[in-house]
């Protein structure tokens, strides 16, 4: 893969890999008597490595001008794998914290396996991990095919790649240790933040400079929401990771925002990144995937339109539903579930779309488990929008907030949604990406797909049963006027769900592990064969891209 | 590439874009759509005119309805004090004996109870009151500091060893670590202390009576009594029963005897209210029936 680059991306490349590196030293200094002083080893190792990676290949011939005709593929490659890695971790982590919750000695004591800590593991696995390393891969798998142009250069999206796995690094390392800002899905210090940040600019200017260069003259709607994606995650990121280290030499930092303020900041980011990331990025990979493997033309381009700037403005005001009945005003909390209300039109004619793209090729639903994904993926995206506008109304939200109801609603989100639709591109690119006709097993797509599927239901309809149960058990008092259960009395009866939900996960963890044996597989078929260029289909013959183009 | 075709499965027309084979097609956005989205745009509007919504500078539109959530709150925890006050101030102004006989009021002290025990007390004395190792079982009849309803509202109250400037204070000492009895001089108590409760004991412990009898004379007497039966002034144990909260096994009274022992109980007052101890006084006296 580095014999790909040229002498000057090469050079580049280590030159950037050395500036990382003496970070890496200056903050293993500054930090050597706190536990900054160990992310800034991890940041001088991936520095030296990146450095020694680089050397190894350094003398060897450059790529010639003919790898300008073809798109450039290999950052997707290694991003479906890392991918993969991360689903598996993240998803380990996450049937760890459910069985925890049902046998709390399974820390076995250590501070590091305390539920504080390995539930960011958890989430950040999952969510950044698993579902960012998806977004990149196949962002930039898609911006290519869509806009006919290759990528701008070939060491920014390596570094972005590469750069990002950094960021996850740290954070699930830093977790482990104990660091963490306390803020949900913004766990991460202040370095990895800024660290964060320059990789995300990258990003979208890989993305830009492509677009610049694009073919053809319409932006496809998958590359909107990608776009969308990129820019306001960049947004929420920055404004919500505002903090002042306690001193350089220190992992610590306090956030510029106090109190409420706080709340509704952290709310804006954490609902938007359910928009922007969990929701834009993945209907991005929808659009493209879904038509595709199917075979059939989006069914509204106008629909798509509508949807994209529905979604769009509409998530931006929702955050504050997170915050009913706290010290949060009144207004704040009546414009965000109105504006969540509304919300559900465009989400349900997003999904609508995607099924109604699959009118003809039904009988392609019934025999291929890879479109079925896609399929299941849009109804849960219906179920799950329309969950979340439900329960952004006030008078539900005073049963269901703090309940396993609001779980079990992620997860159908999460699992139903945002994983259906990542395997389901994962299985349709895998095969273009390495150039086989097929995955290495459709068997074992079939029986993935039905283990995903029946673990989700199973976790999902444990939390509502438990999440109304809990809330209900909250609200009963008794003909004293006193409540009727204690929080024990709760607890005790949530244990069966909690186990149930433990099931649940492990069936979908097992799911991912076949998916990783299944693509793994496949890698080393391709290798063993020749490349099959007939199965270059979707890249389009005599495309001539010029350097700098 | 920019020509419209003909769908065949739906006979629409494609808008003429294609991406990499990807063709959208010209359907106009279905009217359910529009319909849905005008009914929300409307739920929200008239939403707004009710309720809180807008903001503007300093103030904001308070709503038709003139409803606050804070006064809503706070009309709401009145009402169902007030609801509760025609038992709970029966509660404060009578006495415990005259409580415990009227049966009204203690089927609401049992209702209660149970939720105000499981959420404050069930973390070290377990839901059930039977406590676990190093913490009393509140249903067995015996008492450090003594039963009756205005002792344990006392003990509530201030808390044992607690941060309360009135604390009760009771210390175990630490015989063998601070090195006032020898090794073989707290194996002999330690069996001296296992025969007043008519444990059975093993034949090396039973040849430590006579020693045991000795020290526990000259050291232990002081709180424990010189029949062992304890002093609720010092919160010093029974030994004579059955009662353990350390455990009455050769190995646990061992660890006591030798490092001590200092239990701590909080002090609940500032944290419950007046009538909420007194409530709990009275229905921890009830753990012992077992008839819940």
């Amino acid at each position: 893969m580095i014999s790909a680059l040229t002498l000057a991306e090469r050079q580049l490349a280590i030159a950037v890999s050395l500036l990382l590196a003496l970070c890496g030293l200056a903050m293993a200094i500054a930090g050597r008597d706190d536990l900054l002083g160990v992310h800034g080893a991890i940041v001088l190792l991936f520095g030296i490595g990146g450095i020694f990676l680089v050397l190894s290949k350094y003398f060897e011939p450059e790529p010639s001008d003919e790898r300008l005709t073809r798109y450039y593929d290999d950052p997707t490659k290694v991003g479906i794998v890392l991918s993969l890695a991360w689903a598996v971790v993240g998803m380990f982590f996450g049937v760890w914290v459910a069985a925890l919750l049902a046998w709390p000695d399974l820390t076995f004591d250590a501070g590091w396996a305390s539920f504080g800590r390995i539930r960011p593991v958890h989430t950040s696995g999952v969510i950044f991990g698993f579902g960012g390393n998806a977004l990149i891969a196949t962002s930039f798998h898609v911006l290519q095919r869509t806009s006919r142009a290759r990528l701008p250069d070939q060491f920014s999206p390596w570094f972005v790649l590469i750069g990002y796995n950094l960021f996850c690094v740290i954070a699930a390392s830093g977790y482990l240790m104990g660091l963490t800002q306390s803020k949900e899905y913004a766990e991460p210090e202040w370095y990895a933040d800024l660290w964060l940040v320059v990789v995300w600019v990258t990003y979208f200017l890989i993305y830009i400079r492509t677009l610049q260069r694009r073919k053809e003259p319409h932006i496809y709607v998958a590359n909107w929401y990608y776009m969308a994606f990129i820019l306001v995650v960049a947004v929420l990121h920055i404004v919500n990771n505002l903090a002042l280290p306690i001193s350089l030499g220190s992992a610590k930092s306090y956030t510029v925002y106090s109190g409420v303020q706080d709340a509704m900041v952290q709310w804006w980011y954490g609902h938007n990144a359910v928009a922007f990331f969990l929701t834009a990025g993945f209907l991005g990979m929808m659009y493209y995937y879904l038509p595709k493997r199917a075979g059939r033309p989006i069914f509204s381009y106008r629909l798509s339109i509508i949807s994209f700037w529905g979604i769009t403005f509409m998530y931006m005001w929702a955050g504050s539903h997170h915050l009913h009945y706290t010290a949060l005003p009144q207004w704040v909390q009546t414009l965000g579930m109105t504006f969540s209300v509304v919300l559900l039109v465009p989400s349900w004619a997003s999904a609508g779309n995607a099924l109604a793209t699959l009118n003809g090729a039904w009988h392609k639903v019934r025999d291929d488990a890879t479109l079925r994904f896609m399929m299941v993926a849009a109804v849960f995206y219906g179920l799950s929008t329309f969950e979340g506008s439900f329960m952004a109304i006030r008078a539900v939200n005073s049963l269901s907030h703090y309940t396993d109801w609001t779980v079990g609603h992620v997860h159908a989100g999460a699992l139903g949604w945002v994983a259906m639709i990542t395997f389901g591109s994962i299985y349709a690119l895998v095969p273009w990406m390495w150039k086989v006709k097929q995955i290495y097993s459709p068997k074992l797509v079939e029986v993935h797909f039905w283990l995903a599927l029946s673990g989700t239901i199973i976790y999902v309809f444990a939390m509502w049963n438990s999440g109304i149960i809990q809330g209900l058990m909250w609200r009963t008092y008794n003909d004293s006027g006193t409540l009727a259960y204690s929080f024990i009395d709760s607890l005790v009866a949530m244990h069966p769900y909690y186990i149930a939900r433990t099931v649940g996960g492990l069936l979908f963890l097992i799911g991912a592990i076949v998916a990783s044996y299944n693509v793994w597989m496949t890698i080393r078929m391709a290798r063993s064969q020749a490349p099959e260029h007939a199965a270059e289909a979707d890249i389009p013959a005599g495309t001539a891209l010029q350097p700098g183009e | 590439m920019d020509h419209a075709e003909r769908d065949p499965v739906t006979g629409r027309m494609t808008t003429g874009h294609e991406w990499n084979g990807i063709e959208e097609l010209d359907t106009p956005v279905p009217r359910v759509v529009l319909f849905f989205l005008a009914a929300a745009t409307l739920f929200a509007i008239g939403y707004w005119l009710l309720m809180p919504a807008w903001p503007l500078g300093w103030t904001y539109t308070k709503g038709l309805l003139g409803i606050d959530q804070r006064q809503v709150v706070t009309q709401q925890v009145q009402e169902a004090a007030a609801e509760r006050a025609s038992w709970t101030s029966r509660i404060e102004q009578t006495s415990f004996a005259e409580i415990a006989a009227d049966p009204a009021l203690m089927r609401h002290v049992r209702d209660t109870g149970r939720t105000l025990f499981a959420d404050n007390c069930g973390v070290c004395h377990g839901t059930d009151g039977k406590g676990g190792p190093g913490y009393p079982n509140l249903a067995s009849g015996a008492w450090l500091w003594g039963g009756d309803p205005e002792t344990i509202a006392q003990t509530i109250r201030v808390g044992i060893n607690s941060t309360s400037k009135d604390t009760r204070a009771a210390q175990m000492l630490a015989f063998g670590r601070d090195g006032v009895l020898d090794r073989a001089q707290v194996l002999a108590v330690t069996a001296y202390a296992r025969s007043l409760s008519g444990q059975t004991l093993l034949e090396a412990e039973q040849a430590r009576l006579p020693a045991g009898k000795e020290v526990f004379a000259a050291n232990c007497v002081a709180c424990h009594g010189t029949e062992g039966k304890g002093m609720r002034d010092l919160g010093a144990p029974d030994l004579t029963d059955t009662v353990w909260t350390y455990g009455g096994d050769a190995q646990s009274v061992y660890a006591s005897i030798h490092s001590g022992r200092q239990g701590h109980m909080p002090h609940w007052e500032g944290r419950l209210s007046a009538a909420e101890i007194k409530l709990l006084a009275l229905y921890v006296g009830t753990l012992k029936e077992g008839a819940r």
